[in-house]
Parts: structure tokens; sequence; C-alpha cells
């Protein structure tokens, strides 16, 4: 092993969503520091959503987000219907998948596309590319936008939708409306496929150190869905809870470096969320084509590999895809646009699957409906641990690279778990007590 | 293939708080965007590429708004080294939601939700752009509309000073024949203070505006207060319902 000092230091991260830097220090052959340090001001959510009405988190924590307001949707509603009992099903559920559907594909594709696939062609952006791959790129384009149209038929916009209420929709589309979408998603499938294809073709770097199969992913899983809108929570290793029991799980530190916070499993359960997760655990609720596909570019039924997590990225698009049209296909408008959720004092519990992983919500609300606590850990405080391990495992065998390259894959280490930094930024209530920086050692 | 001698306008895109949604609505412009990329120099969008270009820039895209010290420093610079300087979405014109923050107690929202409130440095308001520097141009909304924006670029490439709306949302239902409904079905709407530029996207879907574009040019909000009132809403709600995405910009016409 190289004896040597290193300093790397990236002042902005490019590619990703929201503000970050990274830190990475190597003394005589050991790394004695990496930070990914997250920056963004932070924006107290949950600070000033004390005080609002229930049915308010629905569209103010849209905000947090950008890039998954579907996801805070969803998980802010899931957890005042479960307060309340109120279950949303039929049509209703449905049109919420697609929807949700809808955000899969806009991000998913974004992602690899645009902030991914650069890493591996060693291009500066997805219009860089779109220069090479004039033809690849254009349906590449298409296909991002009809995620994008499914959230403006269902939605009503693509960045914080409006149509989206307590107990279901304000207003609820026609047969024909949603019919309309079928031919684009019928030529987003075929780019879908082909993106995968395209993107098993790239070289994928190993972390030898990494804990591989001994990773543990968390994610949502369902009696016959991949997962999406609920579920249980579910490891590989063994984790069964529903979704309060896990949030009672989490323990989160707050370190200096970061105004996310991190997230650990227990006292120290280092874990991680995102299409590996989702892909290992819930294998078996894919549909046969999207198996098919996995197994001709290499992708099997367990993968470890965060590199990799583009061809899952691509492979989750095409089965969002294959879902928006089943979900089409089967749709019938519900007699009334939602059902009524009424106020009920206690704690709300919500969860759901973002495109980069596991979103859960906490709500506390008065009998008049005025919440009275509230709690938001994204996806990306969960990963938070995981990214800054694999930078250290990365870093430590692969000295031999000069400082340039060493830093470009360090950036593309970040960049596997599409971490969206505007939504790691939030203030969380403590109730127990945290370490401090030395717990995320 | 590019092979002019680059004499294209150079493109800035900034953030500061926000949710990165008004800059994603570029990425949005599916049909557009390699369009866009052909005819300016994208030279600083840290979100869509990792290739920087020293400034200055002939248009500089702003979104978000001032929470730190750190930012109302950069902010300074940024307008220092750009020739137009477009604030994009309601965080960058109005403060956006975190201006929830102005008036509260900065120390309580912090303890609420900090182990370590002496790892944060926060400023103890929310502000807009144009509180700390000239502001050539405001894009509304939370988002912005994405046809607005490129409405705006493709103006600006043409030299020529694009047209704002300033009338409210009523007039875009009116122009979308949809029926009124405050009126027709009693809903809280803010369509007749909030400015237009989203077409009546809410009312399109029987939803009351909320006022994601923030106020129009001498709103009369008494009279929607009183109206609202009317309707049986509680002062408390009319409250929350002013203050959400555009609070401050709202309380900022109620109390001058």
């Amino acid at each position: 092993m190289t004896q040597r000092d290193v300093g790397l230091h990236v002042p902005t991260l490019t590619r990703v969503e929201g503000e970050g830097a990274m830190h990475v220090v190597v003394h005589e052959g050991e790394v004695t520091d990496v930070r990914l340090e997250i920056y963004e001001p932070p924006r107290m959510f949950e600070a000033f959503l004390r005080g609002r009405s229930y049915d308010e988190p629905i569209d103010i924590t849209a905000r947090v987000c950008g890039i998954c307001p579907v996801a805070y949707q969803m998980s802010a509603t899931n957890a005042m219907e479960q307060l309340a009992g109120t279950r949303v099903d039929g049509a209703l559920r449905d049109l919420r998948r697609l929807l949700y559907c809808g955000e899969w594909i806009e991000s998913h594709v974004l992602h690899i596309a645009f902030l991914h696939a650069p890493d591996f062609l060693g291009v500066e952006s997805g219009i860089a590319i779109a220069r090479r791959h004039p033809e690849l790129m254009t349906e590449v384009l298409h296909l991002k936008k009809t995620g994008n149209r499914i959230m403006e038929v269902v939605g009503g916009r693509p960045i914080h939708p409006v149509n989206v209420r307590l107990g279901g929709f304000y207003r609820t589309p026609s047969r024909s409306e949603l019919d309309d979408l079928l031919p684009d998603l019928d030529r987003a499938h075929a780019a879908a496929v082909g993106l995968v294809r395209w993107t098993a073709g790239f070289e994928f770097p190993e972390i030898p150190d990494r804990l591989g199969e001994h990773t543990e992913f968390v994610s949502l899983r369902h009696p016959d869905e991949y997962p999406l809108t609920d579920g249980r929570v579910v490891s590989n290793r063994g984790l069964d809870l529903d979704i309060a029991g896990f949030a009672e799980r989490i323990h989160e530190l707050h370190v200096e470096h970061s105004t996310a916070l991190h997230a650990v499993l227990d006292a120290d359960r280092r874990y991680q969320v995102g299409p590996l997760a989702r892909w290992t655990n819930n294998h078996d609720r894919l549909t046969d084509s999207v198996r098919d596909l996995a197994a001709e570019v290499g992708v099997g039924a367990v993968e470890t590999n965060p590199f990799r997590s583009i061809l899952v990225r691509g492979l989750e698009t095409v089965w969002a895809i294959e879902e928006s049209r089943r979900l089409i296909g089967g749709y019938r408008p519900p007699p009334a646009p939602f059902v009524e959720v009424p106020p009920v004092a206690g704690t709300g519990h919500g969860a759901t699957e973002a495109p980069r992983g596991l979103l859960y919500h906490r709500y506390e609300v008065d009998d008049s409906g005025i919440v009275l606590d509230a709690v938001i850990v994204p996806p990306t405080s969960q990963n938070q641990i995981a990214i800054e391990a694999d930078l250290r495992d990365f870093v430590r065998s692969h000295l031999d690279l000069d400082d340039r390259e060493l830093g470009r894959r360090c950036e593309q280490i970040i960049r596997n778990y599409d971490p969206c930094i505007s939504c790691a930024t939030h203030f969380l209530q403590f109730d127990i007590e945290r370490g401090g920086a030395a717990g995320v050692r | 293939m590019s092979t002019h001698a680059d004499d294209r306008p150079t493109l800035a895109v900034w953030k500061f708080a926000s949710c990165d949604g008004c800059q994603l609505s570029l990425l949005d412009c599916e049909d557009e965007l390699l369009a866009v990329a052909d005819r300016v120099r994208i030279a600083y969008f840290p979100e869509a590429t990792s290739a920087m270009v020293e400034g200055p820039y002939d248009v500089s895209l702003v979104e978000g708004s001032i929470t730190t010290a750190h930012d109302r420093e950069r902010i300074l610079d940024i307008r220092r080294r750009s020739g137009l300087l477009v604030t994009l979405g309601a965080c960058a014109t109005a403060g956006g939601i975190q201006a929830l923050r102005n008036g509260a107690d900065l120390a309580e929202f912090t303890s609420i939700v900090y182990a370590h409130p002496e790892y944060i440095d926060t400023l103890a308001t929310s502000t807009p752009i144009a509180d700390h520097v000239t502001v050539d141009l405001e894009l509304r909304g939370c988002p912005i509309d994405r046809r607005q924006l490129l409405g705006v670029l493709a103006a600006l490439l043409d030299r020529h000073v694009p047209r704002m709306p300033t009338t409210s949302v009523c007039t875009e239902c009116k122009s979308r024949s949809l029926s009124c409904v405050l009126v027709a079905r009693a809903t809280p709407c803010l369509g007749p203070i909030t400015q237009a530029g989203c077409g009546a996207l809410c009312p399109s879907f029987h939803r009351g505006c909320y006022g994601c574009f923030g106020p129009m040019e001498q709103p009369n909000v008494p009279a929607l207060r009183r109206r609202l009132g009317d309707l049986g809403v509680d002062a408390a709600a009319v409250d929350r319902l002013l203050a959400t995405f555009n609070v401050e910009a709202f309380a900022r016409v109620e109390s001058p």
C-alpha cells in the first residue's frame, strides 16, 4: 500500500440535488478523515409544521424536495390516514401509485442519464452525452418527459403537484385522459430497455472491503407488489416491522460537518436504503419481463455493488412503466375523488419508497387536527453513513490512483446513492440522547 | 457539433435555500433543453454539469432565499459577476416557506430540532434576493412555470424585455372558461389576490388557488378576508392560507 498523503477537497459537489462538499484526508497511507459535508442551509420544516392543520403537510413537505415531491406527499398523507384509520383503496390507490410511478420514471431517468452516466463516460454532463449520442438521448428525454406527463395528468404538474389531498385527489382524471398516455408509455418502455442495455456496457469499479452481502438493506415489502406506497419495513438481515415499530429503532446522530442527520438502527447498526435495497428485498415481486431483462444484463437477485445501482434504477424504470400501463388498463374512475379523513388525536406514521429510498414521516396531531409535532426521516440521511464508509473503503484500496482520478471516483461514489441533499437538510426533533461527531466513526 | 467561436451568452444557475425544484424546471424542458444548450453557454450549473467556467456571466438565474451570513455575502459577489440577474420562484422572490421562521423565536426553532445548535449557522430570517441586491427580473411560482422560464430565456436571447403578467389568477380562470371555485363551490381560493402565471392550475383541478405565485400588484386582501369569512372560514385558517410559500410577500402587503 502506498504510504502517501492525500488531501481531497471538493467544495461544490456537482450533479447532485442540493449543496454538499467532500473531504478526504489520507496520512501516510491511512485514511484519517472522510466527510460528506452537507452545508445546504437548514430550512426547519419540522419546526414550522407545528401549529399547521393536518391537511397541510402534504403541500408543505413537498417543498422539502423538488425532485421527489410525490414521495413527501404520499408519506404525509399515509401518516394522517393511518392515524384516522382511513383506508384508501381501489381506483384512488391505483391513481396514487400511477402518480408515484411518474415520479420514479422522471427522477430515475434524470439520475441515470444526466447525473450518473457522465461519470462512467468521463464527460461533464448529460448534455455532453446528447452531443455524442443524439438518437439515444432524444429517446431518453422522451422517456423522462413521459414520467412528467403522468405527473401532469394525475397531479397537475410534475414539481409540487397540486391535486393530492387527504383521502385521494381534488379531481380524478377521466379514462381517456389516462389512455392518452399509453402511446407515450409504449415508446418510453423501448427507451428504458435500451437505456438499461446501454448502461450495462459501462465498466463498474468494485469496493473490495465493502460489506458486500453483509450490507443491511432496508426497504418496504408488500405482500403482492414491488414496494412503492406501503408495506412493512424489512431488511435482508431479518428486520420485519410495521412502520411505527421501525421508527422506534432509528437513532439519529447530529454531527458537526453536516446539516443533515445520520441515521443508524438501534445504537450502531449501519444500514442503507434505495434501489439496491428494494431490489434485494423484493426481487420476487418484479414482473417476469423485468427479471428477464435483469438476467440478460447480469443483474442477479442480490446486487450489492453501489456502482451498479445505475442498472437497478434502469430496471426499476422499466418496472414503473409496466406498472403504469397495468394501472391505466384497469382504471375505472372512482365514484368520488376522495374519502373523508377526519381529524383524530394521536400519532400517525407513514413511509413510502422515494426514488432514492425509504422516506418516513410521523405526525402528532390534536383532536382539532392541529399538528403538535412532526418528524421526517429522508433517505439520504439514512444513507450518509454508508456513503462515507464507501468513500473510506474505496480510498483505502485505491491509493495507487492519482489525486485527480481518486477524486473523480469519490464523487462518483457519492452519486451512486443519488443523494438528495435538499431532502437530507432539515432538522429532526431529538427525543433521545444523540452521539456527537465521534458517533459516526 | 458546435463549431462556432463561442460568442454565445453565458448562463449561470445559482442555488440558495430552496428545494431545487425551480432549477429542475430547466431540466424538465425536455423538448427544448438541447436547443437552449445550443444557444447559451451553460457556464455554471452544478446540478447539471461538472464543467465550471469563471464569470462574469451574461445571465444568472438565482434560486432560493438568503438564510445564512455566508449566503448574504455570496449573493453580493454573484451580483457583481452577473449581467442580468433573474430570480426563480417563491424562495428567491419572497423568502419561500422557510420564511415562516421570520418573527418566530429562532432559538426555540433550533432547539426543537437540533441536538447541537452550536453547529448551525443560520440567520433569524429568510429573505428574498431583492432585499440584498438589485434584481432585473422575477419569475414567480412554487415552482416556476417552465413555459414562462423558456419565454424569458427566449426574450433575453432576442434582446427584448419579457412581458410578465400583473393580473390575478382570476383572469386566467376566465380565459380558460373555468367556473369560479369560490362562487360555485364555496371553496376558499386566493386567486383574486394572486399573480397570474400558472394558467389557473388549481381551479382546473377543482381546488382553490393557494397563492404559490405570490401577491399580484395592489391586491385587495381585506376584501378577500371578508369574503372567506362569509364562507365560514375562521380567521386562523385564513392566516394559514396566506402563510405558506409566499408568507413574507403577503405579510408585507398587509403590513407594509
